[in-house]
C-alpha cells in the first residue's frame, strides 16, 4: 500500500514522514520520527498519553490521523527542555515526585504547558479541569496539581 | 485491513466521493478509535480541508455552526454563550480541541451530549447536498445516511429560556450516566416547552410527552409534576458500563426536576 509523504515542524525542527494510509500522528511520531515521548496508552481517546500540542492546543496524538497534521507546528514532551535546562514544568515534577513509573508524565506535561500558556496564574480545579483527561495509576494527582502550580508561580516570577 | 484516504478541497468535492464503505473524518475522536481497533465494514476516509466547514455566523434570528466547529470553538465564540456549558461538558481539553459538532451528531450512547442540547432547541441539520432537515429527522434516519452534514442551524434561545445538565459519575469530566436539555420559553407560564434526554436511547430523544405536560404549566414543583410522571415515554435507555437502564429510568426524573426548579444538583 502506498505511504503518504506528510511534513511538518517537530519540536522547531522540519520534519518529513511517510504514512501508512489510516496510521495515527502517534505512531508516525513514534515509529517514523523517533519521537518516543508521546506514550501510547490506551489507543481510544481515554488516558492521554499521547497528548500533544498541535498548533499550539492540546490533541490526542492516537486520534489524529496523520494526514491531519500536514504542515502543521507539533510540539511534544521532548521539546520541553531546552538542552541541559530543564523546563520548570519538568523541574517541579522532579522536585514534587509528581513522576512515579513515568508513563503518564508526558501527556501531563503537555496538558500543563497548554493551560500555562492560555492561563499563566491557574487555580487549583483549573488545574484538576487541564489535566482531567489524562490518567495517572500512581500519584493519585495530588503531588500533579501541587508540581504544576509550582511551575506556574516560578514562570510568573521569571516573566516579571 | 488496508485504508485509503482522500482529501478534498471542497466539501462538494467530498460529499461527491461519498459511497458505500467510506467514512467521513470529522475530528477523528470516535473514527480513529475504530480504525486504531480494526474496524470492519469500511475502507476508505474522505475528508476536505474546506475552511467553510469550520465557520461559526449568524443567520436570521439563529447561527449557523458548520459541521467542522470544534467543542473549544463554540466555547470561546462570544455569540454562543448558552451552548459553552453544554461544549464544556464534552471529553477532556484535549477532545474539546478535536471533537466536532458533525461528529456528535453520529455519536452513539452514552455521548451525543452536544447534540442532546442541539434537539432541545429546534436546531436543523443542512446536508451538503439536498434540504434542510429538522436535526429530530436527521437523528432517526442517521444511521442509514451516507452523506455530509454541511451545518447546523441553531435558533438562539431567549434570555434565560435554556437549560443543560449531564449527570456523570465522575468530575470533573465523565461520559453521560444521562444529560438533559431544556428549552422553556414562556416567562411566568411555559410555552411550548422543549425537552431533550442523551443517553436515554440509540440517539438524543425528545421526551414529548413531558413537553406535553409542561404546556402552560408554572416553574414550580406542583407545576411540573405532570412532567415528571411521564418524562420516561419514548425514551429506551440501554445498560452499558456507565449505568444499567434500571438506573438511568430510576434517576431521570430526579434529574429533570432538578433542572426544571433550577435546584442545586
Ligand atoms: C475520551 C473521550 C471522551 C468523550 N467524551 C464525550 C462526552 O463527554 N460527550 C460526548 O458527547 N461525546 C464524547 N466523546 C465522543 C466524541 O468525542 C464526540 O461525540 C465528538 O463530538 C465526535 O466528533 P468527531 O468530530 O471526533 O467525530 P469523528 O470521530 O470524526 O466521526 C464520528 C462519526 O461521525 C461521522 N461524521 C463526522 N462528521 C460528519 C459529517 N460532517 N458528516 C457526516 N458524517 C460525519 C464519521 O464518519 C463517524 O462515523 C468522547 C470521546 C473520547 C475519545
Ligand atoms: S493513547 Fe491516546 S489517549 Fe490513550
Ligand atoms: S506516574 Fe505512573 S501513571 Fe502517572
Amino acid at each position: 500500500m502506498a505511504k503518504t509523504p506528510i511534513r511538518f515542524t517537530l519540536n522547531g525542527a522540519e520534519t518529513g514522514v511517510f504514512a501508512d494510509p489510516g496510521a495515527s500522528l502517534l505512531d508516525v511520531l513514534r515509529r517514523e520520527a523517533g519521537d518516543l515521548s508521546p506514550k501510547q496508552g490506551c489507543q481510544q481517546g481515554g488516558c492521554g498519553a499521547c497528548t500533544v500540542m498541535i498548533d499550539g492546543t492540546t490533541h490526542l496524538a492516537c486520534l489524529t490521523l496523520a494526514e491531519t497534521a500536514e504542515g502543521a507546528r507539533i510540539d511534544t514532551a521532548a521539546g520541553l527542555a531546552g538542552g541541559p535546562d530543564l523546563h520548570p514544568l519538568q523541574k517541579a515534577f522532579i522536585e514534587g515526585f509528581a513522576a512515579q513509573c513515568g508513563f503518564c508524565t508526558p501527556g501531563m506535561l503537555m496538558a500543563a504547558r497548554a493551560l500555562l500558556e492560555s492561563n499563566p496564574n491557574p487555580t487549583r480545579d483549573q488545574v484538576a479541569e487541564a489535566i482531567s483527561g489524562n490518567l495517572c495509576r500512581c500519584t493519585g494527582y495530588e503531588p500533579i496539581i501541587n508540581a504544576i502550580l509550582t511551575a506556574a508561580a516560578e514562570l510568573r516570577g521569571r516573566a516579571a | 485491513m488496508s485504508i485509503t484516504v482522500e482529501t478534498y478541497p471542497s466539501l462538494r468535492e467530498a460529499a461527491r466521493a461519498m459511497r458505500e464503505s467510506t467514512w467521513y473524518l470529522g475530528g477523528g475522536t470516535l473514527l480513529m478509535r475504530g480504525v486504531n481497533y480494526g474496524a470492519q465494514g469500511f475502507d476508505r476516509i474522505v475528508r476536505t480541508t474546506d475552511a467553510a466547514m469550520r465557520e461559526i455566523h449568524p443567520e436570521g434570528g439563529g447561527i449557523r455552526l458548520g459541521a467542522g466547529v470544534r467543542m473549544a470553538q463554540v466555547m470561546a465564540h462570544p455569540d454562543l454563550a448558552f451552548l459553552a456549558p453544554v461544549a464544556r461538558s464534552v471529553g477532556g481539553p484535549a477532545v474539546r480541541n478535536m471533537a466536532t459538532v458533525g461528529g456528535n451528531l453520529f455519536a452513539r450512547s452514552p455521548f451525543g451530549d452536544f447534540t442532546t442540547a442541539l434537539l432541545a432547541l429546534d436546531a436543523s441539520v443542512q446536508m451538503a447536498e439536498g434540504p434542510a432537515l429538522p436535526l429530530e429527522s436527521f437523528l432517526s434516519g442517521r444511521d442509514r445516511q451516507r452523506g455530509i452534514v454541511a451545518s447546523v442551524l441553531v435558533p438562539r434561545p431567549s434570555q434565560g429560556a435554556f437549560r443543560f445538565a449531564k449527570v456523570t459519575r465522575t468530575r470533573p469530566k465523565g461520559a453521560s450516566v444521562m444529560c438533559i436539555a431544556a428549552h422553556l420559553p414562556g416567562g411566568g407560564r411555559i410555552t411550548n416547552a422543549r425537552v431533550a434526554f442523551g443517553a436515554m436511547g440509540a440517539t438524543p430523544l425528545r421526551a414529548k410527552a413531558a413537553e406535553t405536560a409542561l404546556e402552560g404549566a408554572g416553574p414550580d414543583a406542583g407545576g411540573i409534576q405532570r412532567a415528571l410522571d411521564v418524562c420516561l415515554q419514548g425514551l429506551d435507555p440501554q445498560d452499558d458500563a456507565i449505568a444499567s437502564a434500571w438506573y438511568r429510568r430510576e434517576v431521570a426524573p430526579v434529574h429533570l426536576r432538578r433542572l426544571l426548579l433550577g435546584e442545586e444538583r
